[in-house]
């Protein structure tokens, strides 16, 4: 039996899962921070972690607050500028996995970050794009971490600041788009990956606990699920110790202040 | 060579009304100091570019300096929204925000391509994003060996540049560690540059000869401000004071609140918040 765990624990430690030792991820803030830190810290801890500051193979002790602490230029093989990080280590397609997130997403993937609302006359102003709309482009392949929502998971985005299938089918392939896009979206409730085909984003597995009612509640569009549904094994305890242990280390760095 | 100037003296002669102005520092580095003494001088009609606004920019927008804004993440790292920010652009207080937008990858070449003396920069970037569609200055071009299609923005040459840069010497010479972010690119790309500094030192002691320096005759001027670039941080000198980022939200979201805040840390003293 594995200690009781919250969805959000489980949503960190799903996407941690699908990380390999070989991978160079360009990870963002919050939960990609810490689905990549828990990565490194159990079954992954040769993997390449780059923040978008310029740190490259940054192996921080506490998970930053912001995308260039010092903690990660400390803990970083070596830091470089941000024109450089850009250019040569994104653009130039050295990233494998790119991590992205956004206020919404739809069924084919595509993320919004920028407006709820018209663009010129936004109900909700969000913080934008950032490194995304070319993460999304130059990464060999895009995991996801969202918490799904009926809000967030909508049956179309108001604006597309990443660029995830398009309208579907081969829409990357049309437009010059020479990497995979999004491969894995992974949840509180489940993780979905795109249908071969028509890359519409389908339920492969069910995070424990959860039912088909809760995932179509939590989903703006007619929500698909493969034939062969998986069970999200629940987490292990390594991985949840690891992960708090983590999360009380960051909390405690936090509230010091300088 | 750069003159050395107090911050007031920098900015009051450096900085104009209606001046576009990049104050540069990726999370790390950020030239507080300089924007509340901009504050202080109540500057106004600026155009401010900036690749991630933060807190500085949350300032200024919210004290009416600021016209129009260039920038490609507008958030509080890792906390959330940048309210004065959204309440100018939401509900034009204190007074409307036009907004040119763009992706970190573009805004990076942008910069570059202005260090480097060129009109615009290419890039592979913006493919399907919206962006396009909304920013005018986001085009298209052809490469003209292959054929491609690439991203162009135009490059970035403010009139004015500002950093805060670990130390210089008495020649202006000026040395940068740890995050280095777009600062280099940012004062080479500036009309004229101001970069605050931590304390000057008879000898530079650049740690390798790859470090980052900006040669004195880079820069107009050079001010002292010990802790000039908290709340971030100086990498060697003060780290990052993370419980600021946070309690801002709070602070930021309500109009009065924040005036006050401005009044008590800002307009009342040359010193910087707490």
């Amino acid at each position: 039996m594995t200690a009781e765990h919250t969805a959000s624990e489980m949503m960190t430690i799903a996407a941690a899962r699908a990380l390999t030792n070989d991978d160079v991820c360009f990870v963002g803030i919050g939960a990609p921070s810490a689905a990549c830190n828990l990565a490194r810290l159990t079954h992954a801890p040769g993997i390449t972690l780059v923040y978008e500051s310029g740190t490259l193979a940054t192996r921080p002790d506490v998970l930053p607050l912001s995308i260039g602490d010092g903690e990660l230029c400390e803990t970083a093989l070596t830091t470089v500028s941000v024109p450089e990080m850009f250019a040569y280590w994104l653009q130039g397609h050295r990233i494998t996995i790119g991590f992205l997130g956004g206020a919404q997403i739809d069924r084919f993937a595509n993320l919004n970050s920028t407006v709820i609302g018209p663009y010129a006359e936004p109900r909700t102003r969000l913080p934008g794009g950032g490194g995304a709309p070319e993460i999304a482009t130059s990464c060999r392949q895009v995991f996801v971490i969202m918490s799904q929502t009926a809000r967030s998971f909508v049956s179309e985005v108001d604006f597309v600041t990443s660029f995830g299938h398009g309208t579907g089918g081969d829409d990357r392939r049309r437009r010059g788009i020479t990497t995979a896009g999004p491969t894995l979206v992974v949840t509180d409730l489940c993780t979905l990956r795109p249908e071969p085909g028509t890359m519409e984003l389908v339920v492969t597995s069910m995070h424990e606990g959860t039912t088909r009612a809760d995932v179509e509640a939590s989903t703006g569009w007619p929500v698909r699920f493969a034939d062969r549904l998986e069970v999200t094994p629940p987490p292990a305890e390594v991985e949840l110790s690891t992960l708090r242990e983590l999360q009380a280390r960051t909390a405690a760095a936090h509230r010091g202040g300088s | 060579m750069a003159r050395l100037l107090s911050l007031h003296d920098a900015i009051e002669e450096l900085v104009h009304d209606g001046d576009t102005v990049a104050m540069e520092g990726f999370t790390h580095l950020i030239p507080f100091a300089a924007g509340h003494e901009m504050v202080r001088q109540r500057k106004r009609d600026l155009t401010l570019v900036r690749m991630t606004p933060d807190l500085v920019y949350d300032q200024l927008i919210g004290m009416g300096c600021v016209r129009r804004l260039v920038f490609s993440w507008g958030g509080n790292p890792g906390v959330g929204s940048l309210h004065r920010f959204r309440d100018a652009v939401e509900r034009g207080w204190p007074q409307p925000l036009e907004i040119e937008e763009h992706s970190h990858a573009a805004m990076a070449a942008a910069y570059a391509a202005g260090a480097g003396g060129l009109p615009c920069a290419i890039l592979d970037g913006y493919l399907g994003s919206d962006l396009v569609r909304v920013n005018p200055n986001i085009r298209s071009i052809r490469c003209p060996f292959t054929g491609r299609a690439l991203a162009a923005v135009p490059a970035i040459r403010p009139d004015v540049t500002i950093v805060h840069a670990q130390r210089a010497d008495r020649e202006g010479n000026v040395l940068i560690e740890g995050i280095v972010g777009v600062q280099k690119e940012a004062v080479l790309a500036a009309g004229r540059a101001i970069v605050t500094v931590e304390e000057v030192v008879e000898r530079l002691r650049p740690p390798s000869p790859n470090s980052v320096v900006l040669p004195g005759w880079t820069v107009a001027a050079v001010a002292v401000a010990p802790g000039g670039a908290r709340p971030s941080y100086a990498h060697g000198y003060y780290r990052r004071d993370n419980a600021f980022y946070t309690a801002w939200d709070a602070i930021s979201r309500d109009r009065e609140r924040f005036a006050a805040w401005m009044r008590e840390h800002v307009l009342s003293g040359p010193e910087g918040p707490p």
